[in-house]
């Protein structure tokens, strides 16, 4: 299958529905491709309540003119030009076949992920993400009754403890890596930002019974006490206990689940892949979200981890200037500096505080896909020299687990994204690239 | 003035860890650099088959002895090596290609390699999962499989028992004359100096005849028995598709961790590591040709290499004739795993003025030196292609 279009975005998150949006009124034919059957990204989760401003982009987004590539990921770059390209993307159903996908202008929003550190007993079954915990319990996990400890860094600790809390949880701490003075440039940018502020106070208060601990995080995940020498064959040790740390005091706290991510990690596999340029781990663009390759944008959480009004705005940019109304564009542009000091506040208030790195004992894995421990890292200089000589990263996860671990712990940086980005089908890599000008497509008289 | 090295190995890829080893073992004090690190370069861009080849009696010499080398440190390699005598399946397809079987059988009994000839019926019985069809297959059950980066850090771990040193480096930048010099103007000196870059090795001596052959790899993720030997299609030479120059051939390997690896393409005059798209989709419509259901494995990567191709597809191995200070041990071509050990033998018995086990002759650098020097490097390759 070849599809072929003026504005191709990648991500159905805020960020990729406002571009489409704005590209798509501009008279642009447009394409969104998304992993996931429906719209909304990791923010905007399917299936669940959502606020009011959710729901106007959705329903924005579901009227706009363009194609919809629901279940797909982009695997490759199959060429590119400053005047277009094709990318190949595959379908979550093995029995489709991949598609070309030729564009003239690429819109890169494909937002970001939780970063795990490891920790001795992360591994156990019912230690999970904060935001995989929270999708678990919207996809139907039952809660009510349970015990939860939600630990790491970043607004999102507040934000699920709040939800699970609503679905019965009993949310037993909220432990927040950073100091309160760490924060504290966090809460003035918040003073700024009244709907942000709101927000956040409502998540307190609906969170209220539950100790919010500043500077304190997990030091180890306790199964059952002996379970691992005693337990029954096939029976898996269960989450017992998580021993907490805070002002050099530690204890023990029972519950059923720990739900622990250190703020986010933007996905920038594809951008890297593209030759865009890098800073800190973030795409850099300029006013108009392009990159540093001709006829590439990226807007959202790939620019800078500034949460959902960010990503509408920037998104919005993208859209406009790849479908040529540059003015619109850079005049919206102007607002992006207010929302930028969100973004370096609440960077600067996820820091992570070095101590984090003395977590994991030797024996803890820290490559969950190839089960590599901690001693076996230690002596290797890179990331890719632990991956030749460890096999650290070389899992079907393709290092995007431990590589945010690593990058933390060791300081090493990612290796540049290769092809596959996503692990693919082998028949997916065997059709040559559909014959056709990226440069000069059909373009849909609609 | 006394060197502070005998040698000084440059690259610490298979070969260079190779020759390191064997240098330490004749007692020559030895250093070994590479910016890369072990085993960074085409080592870990290689599949790891210890095969032995018989496209010349020099290649089957070189190859039969480093495969007995392989065999006889089999049981001391550690299981990060990854070692499995898993064999050769030469997969013959038609009764011509039979006939080949028969013929390669010949030459592998006179160098004293154990083979089985296999009738369609029992190659099917072996590999359920190749086409039907096909003719049968020689078996080559010495031939084994490993994980190269790993055995490059024993290799460099037993020469480092043996006194040799290994230096995180800079990158050389000048390897000749006694002296090897570093990007940051460093310099160190040896009485004999062994450039063991691979396809890296023009960049000291730009006027090795080496061209780059760019080979792309794909490998899956874990698929535990879905093939159980290194299968290799035996009648690539007459068959394979040629894309703009370039060819891909079935060749097939299972790893210890269950994955398979997909290979194999050869294109010329490509300087980058980027993915050749066409290439590779030919490379794997070649693999599925033979395995049908290959196409429902999941890749994990693709990725490229740089083999160091010579003119006659032999290595370069032995004093670079131009400076007696310099060896070379390079031009492995796709067989630089496998023949890594003899070349190190080669490399320690040159240097330290002993005889080698098998005869140096076929291998020394100056065949290509010979007289016509005026010979344009370009001109030995055609002549190559003619052959």
């Amino acid at each position: 299958m070849t599809q072929i279009f003026d504005t191709l975005v990648i991500g159905a998150g805020p960020a990729g529905m406002a571009a489409a949006i704005a590209a798509a009124e501009s008279g642009q034919r447009v394409g969104v491709v998304d992993d996931n059957p429906a719209p909304g990204g990791q923010v905007w989760r399917h299936g669940t309540p959502l606020p009011n401003a959710g729901r106007r982009w959705k329903g924005q987004f579901e009227a706009a003119p363009a194609v919809r590539l629901a279940g797909w990921r982009v695997i490759d770059c199959l060429r590119l030009a400053p005047d277009g390209g094709v990318l190949r993307a595959e379908c979550n159903t093995p029995s489709v076949p991949a598609a070309d996908l030729h564009f003239r202008h690429l819109i890169l929003a494909t937002g970001a992920r939780e970063r795990f550190l490891p920790f001795p007993g992360w591994t156990l079954p019912n230690v999970m993400g904060v935001g995989g915990l929270d999708a678990m319990v919207r996809g139907g996990l039952p809660i009510a009754g349970k015990r939860v400890v939600v630990a790491g860094t970043g607004p999102l600790l507040l934000a699920v403890a709040a939800h699970l809390i609503k679905r019965g949880a009993q949310v037993v701490a909220i432990c927040e890596q950073a100091s309160l003075a760490q924060m504290a440039p966090l809460g003035l940018a918040l003073l700024r930002q009244p709907g942000k502020l709101r927000q956040g106070a409502a998540y307190r208060w609906a969170t209220r019974k539950t100790p919010f601990l500043t500077h304190c995080w997990p030091l180890a995940a306790l199964a059952e006490p002996g379970a691992d020498d005693h337990r029954d064959p096939g029976t898996q040790p269960r989450l017992r206990t998580v021993t907490l740390h805070r002002n050099e005091r530690q204890w023990n706290v029972a519950c059923d689940y720990l739900a622990c991510g250190f703020h986010l990690v933007p996905n920038t596999e594809l951008a890297t892949l593209l030759g865009c340029q890098m800073q800190d781990g973030f795409v850099v663009t300029d006013q108009q979200m392009r990159t540093s390759t001709p006829g590439v944008w990226c807007a959202g959480e790939p620019t800078g981890i500034g949460g959902v009004d960010a990503s509408l705005l920037e998104g919005r940019i993208a859209g406009l200037s790849a479908a040529g109304k540059s003015e619109a564009a850079l005049s919206l542009s102007q607002r992006r500096p207010a929302i930028q000091a969100f973004t370096q506040a609440l960077e600067h208030a996820c820091r992570l505080n070095p101590r984090l790195r003395d977590l994991a004992a030797e024996e803890t894995t820290v490559c969950r896909c190839e089960d590599v421990h901690m001693g076996a890292l230690r002596e290797r200089s890179s990331a890719r020299d632990a991956r030749l000589h460890t096999r650290c990263g070389m899992g079907p996860c393709q290092g995007r687990i431990c590589g945010a671990a690593t990058e933390f712990l060791f300081g090493w940086l990612p290796d540049p994204a290769r092809p596959p980005i996503f692990p693919a089908l082998v028949s997916s890599l065997m059709e040559e690239a559909a014959a056709g000008s990226p440069a000069q497509p059909e373009i849909d008289s609609r | 003035m006394t060197d502070p090295y005998d040698v000084i190995v440059v690259g610490a890829g298979i070969v260079g860890a190779a020759c390191a080893r064997a240098c330490a073992a004749q007692g020559l004090t030895t250093l070994v650099v590479d910016a890369a690190g072990v085993g960074g370069g085409a080592t870990a861009a290689g599949m790891g088959h210890i095969v032995v080849m018989d496209d010349s009696p020099a290649q089957l010499a070189l190859t039969r002895r480093s495969q007995q080398l392989w065999g006889a440190l089999a049981a001391e390699l550690p299981s990060k090596v990854e070692f499995e005598p898993r064999g050769t399946l030469w997969v013959a397809a038609d009764e011509e290609e039979m006939q080949e079987v028969r013929r390669k059988q010949v030459v592998y009994s006179a160098a004293g390699v154990r083979t089985e000839v296999l009738d369609a019926h029992s190659l099917a019985a072996a590999e359920p999962q190749l086409r039907p069809g096909l003719a049968g297959a020689l078996l080559v059950p010495s031939d084994a499989v490993l994980y190269p980066p790993a055995a490059a850090a024993y290799l460099i771990h037993q020469a480092m028992d043996l006194g040799a040193r290994m230096l995180p480096s800079q990158r050389v930048v000048a390897a000749g004359r006694g002296q090897v010099r570093m990007e940051d103007g460093s310099s160190l000196s040896a009485s004999r100096i062994v450039n063991a870059c691979g396809a890296g090795a023009i960049s000291l001596l730009p006027e090795l005849p080496i061209r780059k052959r760019r080979g792309h790899l794909l490998i899956t993720d874990r698929y535990p028995g879905f093939v159980h030997h290194q299968l290799v299609e035996l009648g690539y030479l007459k068959s394979a598709h040629s894309v703009a120059g370039a060819s891909v051939a079935f060749n097939v390997q299972p790893r210890q961790t269950g994955q398979v690896l997909i290979g194999s393409s050869r294109e010329f005059g490509e300087e980058d590591a980027a993915i050749n798209h066409t290439l590779l989709a030919a490379m794997l419509r070649r693999a599925q040709s033979y395995l049908p259901r290959i196409g429902a494995l999941k890749t994990i990567r693709v990725w490229t290499g740089f083999r160091a191709a010579t003119p006659d597809k032999l290595p370069l191995i032995g004093p670079w004739p131009d400076d007696p200070s310099l060896l070379l041990a390079t031009g492995h071509e796709g067989l630089g795993i496998t023949t890594s050990l003899a070349t190190g033998e080669l490399v320690a018995a040159e240097i330290a003025g002993v005889k080698p086990e098998i005869p140096a002759q076929p291998y020394l650098p100056a065949r290509f030196l010979d007289g016509s020097r005026a010979a344009s490097q370009q001109g030995l390759f055609e002549e190559a292609a003619h052959d």
